[in-house]
């Protein structure tokens, strides 16, 4: 991702050619594999801003956040309750999606302030508790008074709405058909690209650094002078609002949502996305969002053609799918544990054990 | 007080099986300091094992109790390999990688094994046949079972046994010499690889058995049925402090009994408004509680603070 250094022209020309091409990308999509592939694209942009986010918690400062899509569905929902007939109000997006995303880092320093002063570990299985209790929430939350419409979900969400111009709608600009999932790809695409920029702004900065100190050694960063908690509490917000961003914009691009699209699967897709992108590193987790909303799409063939080989489906594919994220995530910590493209930080070989509780020092 | 007597006699019964599965969890963490995400399912894994052979000894004609014996083995038998397995795989490798790496794949395995299982036998609800006649009879005002009763009893029977064990035999000296310090129990000639092994081993095998007591006391096997039951269990463990086996057992009790008495009252201390629907969140609450007052358990040892 980083044409041709030294030559500024050339460096110029490199960057302007991408921007053409990630401003042409739908419509060459749309040529090339069809229109459900536009909408592929957009949700990889979604993720991408998703993995961003985790990528804060878990790559950056090194907490294993295992309930992540309950951040993304406080945003999703924060939206639909106030763009809906549901309660019959329909603010504005510049209103609620700023609201959704404090709503999301309120629950994260709720979630995180009892139990980041403890071991890392109380993190994963709380917010893996948080992750499922969400959606008891979610699912009985219709009385007795109705607020989230329990297990149906919320229907009629507004689409975003930039003064007369509605994304749900199909417009015509400049010889161009730009269908709903052309609207909201370029909103996703600035979304994820002010998300890869605070995110490269963040790891170079002090907070970022800080962060990356805790993960390696958090003992030592503390007497560095790093106030350890309130550094790791500031991650998790983070990460949250990245989440409610998210989730918002989804709930608008999608138009329903209800608790079933906030399942753990749903998380564990997330965290692969970091994990296998490289935990840490800006360039690896894209990748990793862009390849793993790829993939499961790809898979989908794979059940016809079991079909047509073996006469019937042994492994359903979105269970084939799981299979391999379970798998995935155990090789990846095996045998290249810093990912496909590693963070810079990260010193060659592996690293020195940080202190564990049994075996600190071996 | 009938209501609050039959909820206590529920509350024991459930909370004994939670106890059994947070001593997997629990002995894991005290030798490794390890979230084993992946006892939950191996508990699954023993339940739906131990199903599915009741089905079958239950289909050749054999007796209850014979059939129930065999399927208790059998499933042992499955979740001790896979115990050992794991630990040999997923975990040993990386026993002085980064905290992170060892977690990652704990929920990776979690994951494989939910849909291994759910690639065998389905993701239906499986109904256990039903095999044994539920014999009633009546404790300080309160309905219970028979199969409760034994549940209960069996569960209380490997605690015991297993904190003896713990206490008095050389495998037991050598886990706790193991838990304090594996490098110096490693200088004294123990070798700690064959006592984690071990130790994944033996909670592998309670929690089998643990599954099959989920199988009989709910009738039903599902591929997911290890998460909650997973979280309940850590809930357990964290709420008698984690490491602690005894507390383990005390926090399992507890936990059942609250999950019980709060599920069963919310309705009417909340005129109505909350139902037993919400039954799940007792144990993420009871967590988040300990967690914020007491993190060390109630009978932990020190803080678990990041040492």
């Amino acid at each position: 991702m980083m044409p041709l250094r030294g030559n500024p022209l050339l460096h110029w020309t490199a960057w302007l050619a991408l921007a053409l091409l990630l401003l042409a990308a739908p419509f060459m999509i749309e040529a090339l594999l069809g229109r459900a592939w536009v909408r592929i694209a957009d949700v990889a942009l979604l993720f991408i801003m998703l993995a961003l986010g985790l990528n804060i918690v878990v790559g950056f400062a090194g907490l294993l956040d295992l309930g992540y899509i309950a951040f993304f569905a406080v945003g999703a929902y924060s939206y639909a309750l106030l763009a809906s007939p549901q309660f019959a109000v329909h603010w504005p997006f510049y209103v609620i999606l700023p609201l959704g995303a404090a709503m999301a880092a309120v629950f994260g320093i709720l979630l995180g302030a009892p139990t980041l002063r403890l071991r890392g570990d109380y993190l994963a299985i709380v917010t893996l508790g948080f992750g499922e209790i969400i959606r008891v929430f979610l699912n009985n939350l219709n009385r007795p008074v109705n607020i989230t419409n329990g297990p149906q979900g919320i229907t009629l969400i507004d689409p975003l709405q930039f003064g007369g111009f509605s994304l749900a709608q199909t417009h015509q600009l400049a010889g161009l058909t730009f269908t709903p999932v052309h609207n909201y790809y370029f909103v996703f695409l600035a979304g994820a690209l002010i998300s890869i920029a605070i995110s490269l702004r963040l790891e170079d900065s002090r907070i970022g650094r800080a962060w990356v100190a805790i993960r390696d050694d958090e003992l030592a960063a503390s007497a560095m002078g790093i106030n350890t908690r309130n550094m790791k509490l500031l991650a998790f917000a983070m990460g949250a609002t990245f989440g409610g961003v998210a989730g918002g914009l989804f709930a608008s691009f999608q138009g329903f949502i209800s608790p079933e699209s906030f399942h753990l699967i749903d998380s564990i897709m997330v965290l692969c996305m970091v994990v296998l992108g490289g935990m840490g590193n800006v360039w690896g987790v894209v990748l990793g969002a862009v390849l793993l909303t790829a993939l499961p799409e790809a898979l989908r063939y794979v059940g016809p053609l079991q079909q047509r080989w073996f006469g019937e489906v042994f492994v359903d594919p979105s269970d084939l799918r799981m299979l391999l994220f379970g798998l995935a995530l155990v090789l990846m910590m095996l045998f290249r544990p810093s990912g496909m493209l590693p963070a810079r930080r990260r010193a060659p070989g592996p690293l020195p054990a940080a202190a564990g509780k049994a075996h600190g020092n071996g | 007080m009938e209501i609050f007597a039959q909820q206590i006699v529920n509350g024991l019964v459930l909370g004994s099986i939670y106890a059994l599965v947070a001593l997997g969890y629990t002995m894991v963490y005290g030798i490794l300091g390890l979230i084993n995400f992946a006892h939950g399912d191996i508990t699954m894994i023993g339940a739906l094992v131990s199903l599915t052979l009741v089905q079958l000894l239950a289909a050749a004609g054999l007796p209850a109790p014979v059939v129930l014996g065999l399927a208790a083995c059998g499933a042992m038998l499955v979740c001790a390999a896979l115990g050992l397995s794991i630990e040999r795989v997923a975990y040993r490798p990386l026993r002085r990688a980064p905290r992170l790496a060892p977690l990652i794949t704990a929920i990776g395995v979690s994951i494989l094994l939910q849909y291994s299982a759910a690639l065998v036998w389905g993701k239906q609800y499986i109904s256990l046949p039903s095999i044994i006649e539920p014999v009633r009879f009546t404790l300080f005002g309160a309905q219970m079972t028979l199969l409760q009763a034994t549940i209960f009893l069996l569960a209380c029977t490997i605690m015991g046994g297993l904190l003896w064990f713990i206490k008095a035999s050389r495998m037991g000296r050598a886990m706790r010499a193991t838990e304090q310090n594996p490098d110096v129990a490693g200088l004294m000639g123990v070798n700690t690889n064959t006592v984690i092994a071990f130790t994944f081993l033996l909670g592998s095998a309670i929690g089998a058995i643990a599954g099959l007591m989920v199988v009989l006391y709910y009738g039903i096997g599902h591929y997911f049925m290890g998460f909650m039951l997973g979280l309940k269990a850590f809930t357990a463990a964290v709420l008698g402090g984690i490491g602690n086996v005894a507390g383990a057992v005390l926090g399992g009790l507890l936990l059942g009994v609250i999950e019980s008495l709060a599920s069963g009252y919310i309705g009417d201390l909340t005129g109505g408004v909350l139902g037993s629907n919400y039954r799940d969140i007792f144990a993420f609450l009871v967590l988040v509680l300990v967690l914020v007052l007491r993190p060390s358990g109630l009978m932990g040892r020190h803080a678990g603070d990041r040492a």
